[in-house]
């Protein structure tokens, strides 16, 4: 780890969300890499900005985490002074005007915005660019082609809540299979009419490795090495 | 292969290292040094052990072999820092300052997850010309749990049950890992008491200063507990 220390932000990871049916999927990796070094395995990158939005963190993880926290702030403080809650398309919209401001300053931020308002459910992809793009999925990261692989193969829209979430989990598993900056633990939160729920809080994901091997037939779940090297 | 001698010139000119083909990158100043040094703290039940060695050095000199790199800002926390120890005054000053005008103001110190959460913000206020520090933030919640809080440069912050900074960081935090996490260990034994955690951490310390040029001299240890604090320094390697 040569060089500057000061430019090796924590960055490196796969997100992603869909829309579907029951709501909006959310699903997360949890590694924070600095440069070559892990610097943590157990970061949350789903920021809960209050009881009916989130937000996910790709880039930057102060930028993500000070920004969205100062949406959270807005999102409470206009429910405050105009007695109703933001709309996701006007919070995300927010939140863009702010990252337009500072373009080419060097802040680096691929979030999510997904939540629900009186329209119903709304998932959006907002980045330090100043883009901001309403969709049905999406991956950010580093390891968001691996994780778009999976979900563009499996992704309907009327998949059931439990399909989902096997989908989302599924998709981070790969993506953090073959991508050296994102692992960790999956966490997966479900955003439906009512807000959001918490569904996973962090699957290992060197356990769904084994787990889906051995549903493909693969029973060398790890005792075959131990007897071998102990 | 053979050359024409006229045509010499054209083939080997690019490719010697002569003095004319090297270009320099001239050398501008940086307001940022790296005074190294490795800090580390561990949170258990009732307690936060947080440690730092005490030598601050610029490239392959030595500063001072007696400089801490610890701050107790609350009766319940402790801010460790490493990287640029200018940095670190600036910062330490700028949280004494602003946690008294809070106890001034709200007639209690501040609990340790205000103080992450202002640390937080002032270093990310600096976004564009960050504090070259590498922050952990140790103390004890509201239920006198030991917690630690590790930062990056600009301020991106996350609870961990343990952290090490700074130079020293790859050799020392994978020791932890495999010790109070028991990741790649066979037989999962994990130190119990603050006894045992202490010796981790001296055992953790003399091993990154066999390996890390920039951690040696001293070990300073501070453990918080509800009752109050407790420092013990121990010598390490002073080569």
């Amino acid at each position: 780890m040569g060089g500057n220390k000061l430019n090796n932000f924590k960055h490196g990871t796969t997100t992603l969300g869909f829309v579907f049916k029951e709501g909006i999927l959310l699903a997360v990796d949890s590694r924070a890499s600095m440069g070559s070094f892990l610097s943590s395995e157990q970061v949350r990158k789903v920021i809960e900005i209050n009881e009916y939005l989130l937000g996910t963190m790709a880039g930057g993880a102060a930028d993500c985490q000070y920004w969205l926290a100062y949406l959270a702030n807005h999102c409470r403080t206009y429910e405050l002074k105009n007695g109703s809650k933001l709309s996701v398309a006007a919070a995300s919209k927010f939140l863009q005007g702010i990252l337009i401001g500072y373009k080419n300053s060097g802040l680096s931020m691929g979030c999510m915005i997904a939540g629900t308002d009186l329209s119903g459910q709304h998932l959006y992809y907002i980045d330090n660019d100043g883009m901001r793009l309403k969709g049905d999925i999406f991956s950010v990261g580093s390891g968001s082609t691996y994780a778009y692989g999976v979900l563009d193969n499996h992704y309907r829209y009327d998949l059931s809540l439990n399909e989902a979430v096997e989908l989302g989990v599924r998709a981070i598993y790969h993506a953090t299979h073959r991508d050296t900056a994102s692992g960790g633990v999956v966490r997966v939160y479900h955003i439906h009419q009512n807000g959001w729920t918490k569904v996973h809080d962090g699957i290992d994901v060197v356990d769904l490795h084994y787990k889906f091997a051995q549903q493909k037939g693969l029973v060398g779940d790890g005792d075959e090495a131990k007897q071998r090297l102990f | 292969m053979y050359i024409p001698v006229n045509e010499v010139q054209k083939h080997f000119k690019s490719e010697t290292p002569m003095m004319s083909n090297i270009t320099h990158k001239s050398d501008q100043w940086s307001p940022y040094h790296d005074n190294s040094g490795t800090v580390l703290a561990i949170g258990i039940p009732g307690a936060v052990l947080v440690a730092g060695d005490t030598r601050l050095s610029n490239g392959y000199n030595i500063l001072t072999r007696d400089a801490t790199k610890l701050s107790q800002l609350t009766d319940k926390c402790v801010l460790a820092t490493a990287g640029q120890y200018a940095d670190f005054i600036a910062l330490r000053k700028f949280l004494q300052q602003r946690l008294q005008l809070y106890e001034f103001q709200n007639e209690v110190q501040a609990s340790t997850q205000t103080v992450a959460h202002l640390l937080s913000r002032e270093l990310y206020s600096r976004r564009f010309f960050p504090y070259y520090t590498f922050n952990l933030l140790a103390g004890l919640d509201e239920n006198n749990h030991g917690v630690v809080y590790g930062y990056d440069a600009i301020g991106s912050y996350d609870q961990m049950t343990y952290g090490v900074q700074g130079s020293g960081q790859e050799l020392v935090v994978a020791v932890l890992d495999n010790q109070l996490k028991g990741y790649n260990k066979i037989n999962k034994t994990f130190p119990q008491t603050q006894q045992e955690i202490l010796d981790l951490i001296l055992d953790c310390f003399s091993c990154a200063a066999e390996r890390d040029i920039h951690t040696g001299d001293n070990v300073e240890i501070l453990i918080i507990t509800p009752t109050g604090t407790e420092r013990i320094v121990k010598p390490l390697r002073k080569d």
